[in-house]
């Protein structure tokens, strides 16, 4: 049993350290982009950026004052109960992001669509997303906290087989440019990519591409990780840089997540996962043990099962 | 080649705006008031009176809402500070401008050089950009105090008009000059003799969204 003080304590944690420290990988992958980036004003711009983080670490503030629309991913082993059950962690949740905006303080974001009313604590109706994942085995839960900006940088689109990948390609282009000119999508970014599922499931993928898998990685099906490669490739010769300045760092790194979809159709989104890529994870044991991460290793082989059944002990040769 | 530094009062003389030329990098100095859309609905549509003394006390409209708190005491805690995009604001900004003397204008993503020749250079202001986006910790060290916080429980603490005491704040971009230049679409226009290369071997897509354009030197705000 998973004790729900230590869930709501290391929820507010992981609030704290999303909104302050920039992930490793992350910035791994930016200083990379600055050390080939030649164009005068988007240099200036990643080495602002740069600076940005360590002062923000240092002084431990958030590192953009835009703290964008805090969300939660809860993952689970099969054999975990938490004390209260689901009710008390959603609780838990929603209380550790409203103590959070105020304590760090991040910015009171969400509002009523059309009241605009605003609870200065970002907890609403549907506010902050908790959204759930389980794996085989085990007797632990993932918190993850996801800080991603809210305006600009994703977009929809039902293509069709016929369109094949040079329509995913012009999509692509499309989003990066449309959203790239004038610096809206924040980029350099970590581009997440959706596609198949049904729309909705699309949005998902893609924008879980964007914000759970780190900058590195790469999708298990080679073919796959091939396209993200070329897509990362494509993005940075576009000739636009950070603020849409002339340049040639647009992607940190794009990630590709798929689903299975209508035999008619070949869905796809884009997202942007912006110069603050704010993620935090940590799991916690049912011994109370609570270990902390920035990689939310969400697209585990039993994510991207497309069997029936599963077999178990693959996995927990792994644990 | 690096970019110039300079050091300008949030109350600059016309002389000091018609010095700056697009991409210098700006440092502010004095009073600066954060504005978004709570800010003018109830100071244009709702006529309420302005609470503060403009342009006397700051001629430097924030589009901004900070990651901050009121504290029980009534104290401020200011942590980070960054711009939001300011396409939005463009149709209160001209009446906005008569009322308050603004001459810096400071936002994301600037605005179209049809709005700066419009309205920004008749008045004498000059639009600056965030960096990054967002450099909002080095813009939060660059806050010496929270002077006020004004239509707090009117407009709630995001779009409330916030009163920042600037020392050193930085760095903003030049990005209109005196002449009403753009510097967004000066740099757009130049990727865009490129665009043509990068989309070689891709095809539009089969279905076409009502209204589609494939001008890809549009502005797409």
């Amino acid at each position: 049993m998973i004790p729900i003080d230590i869930i709501q304590k290391t929820a507010e944690t992981l609030m704290d350290k999303a909104a302050i420290e920039i992930p490793q990988d992350y910035l791994d992958g930016l200083q990379a982009a600055a050390d080939v980036e030649d164009g005068d004003l988007s240099s200036f711009v990643l080495q602002a950026m740069l600076e940005n983080y360590e002062a923000a670490k240092e002084d431990r503030r958030a590192m953009c004052g835009d703290t964008g629309t805090p969300r939660w991913y809860v993952k689970m082993g099969n054999e975990t109960q938490i004390e209260g059950g689901p009710i008390a962690l959603e609780a838990a949740l929603r209380r550790a992001t409203a103590n959070a905006t105020n304590g760090v303080p991040l910015r009171p974001n969400r509002v009523h669509p059309l009241w605009r009313t605003d609870h200065d604590n970002n907890v609403g109706i549907g506010a902050p997303e908790i959204e759930y994942g389980y794996e085989p085995g085990g007797e632990w839960i993932d918190l993850i906290t996801v800080h991603k900006g809210g305006l600009f940088g994703t977009d929809y689109r039902m293509l069709f087989p016929s369109d094949g990948i040079e329509g995913i390609k012009r999509f692509y282009l499309d989003s990066l440019v449309a959203f790239g000119k004038r610096g809206l999508a924040c980029q350099p970014a970590i581009i997440g990519i959706g596609l198949g599922g049904c729309k909705d499931t699309c949005m998902v993928l893609g924008k879980r591409a964007a914000c759970l898998r780190t900058v590195g990685s790469e999708n298990s099906d080679p073919k796959i990780a091939a396209l993200e490669r070329e897509f990362k490739e494509i993005g940075n010769s576009i000739g636009m840089g950070a603020m849409g300045f002339v340049g040639k760092s647009m992607v940190v790194d794009c990630n590709i997540e798929v689903g299975y979809c209508h035999t008619g159709g070949m869905q796809m989104s884009v997202h942007a996962f912006c110069l603050s890529s704010r993620r935090a994870v940590a799991r916690v044991f049912a011994d109370g043990r609570v270990e902390y991460r920035t990689d939310p290793d969400w697209f585990t082989d039993y994510q991207r099962r497309e069997t029936v059944d599963w077999d178990a002990p693959a996995m927990e040769a792994a644990e | 080649m690096s970019p110039r530094k300079i050091r300008l009062s949030t109350t600059p003389t016309q002389e000091a705006l018609d010095d700056l030329q697009l991409g210098d990098i700006v440092y502010l100095d004095g009073l600066m008031y954060t504005a978004r859309e709570g800010v003018y609905k109830r100071a244009l549509e709702e006529k309420a009176n302005i609470p503060m003394e403009l342009p006397r006390d700051s001629a430097a409209n924030f589009h901004c809402s900070p990651a901050a708190r009121i504290n029980p005491d009534g104290s401020f805690e200011m942590g980070a500070v960054t711009a939001t995009a300011s396409f939005r604001f463009a149709k209160w900004l001209p009446e906005w401008m008569e009322k308050s003397g603004a001459k810096l204008i400071i936002g994301k993503g600037g605005m179209t050089s049809k709005d700066y020749k419009s309205f920004f250079v008749p008045n004498g202001a000059i639009y600056l950009s965030t960096v990054g986006y967002g450099t909002g910790a080095l813009l939060g060290r660059g806050v010496e105090k929270v002077e006020a916080v004004h239509w707090n429980e009117e407009l709630g603490l995001a779009q409330a008009m916030w009163v920042i005491r600037c020392n050193n704040m930085g760095p903003f971009i030049v990005a209109s000059d005196k002449h009403g230049d753009c510097l967004f679409e000066r740099e757009n226009a130049k990727i865009a003799e490129n665009l043509h290369r990068v989309y070689e071997g891709t095809r539009p897509a089969t279905l076409k969204r009502y209204g589609e354009t494939d001008d890809r030197s549009d502005e797409v705000i």
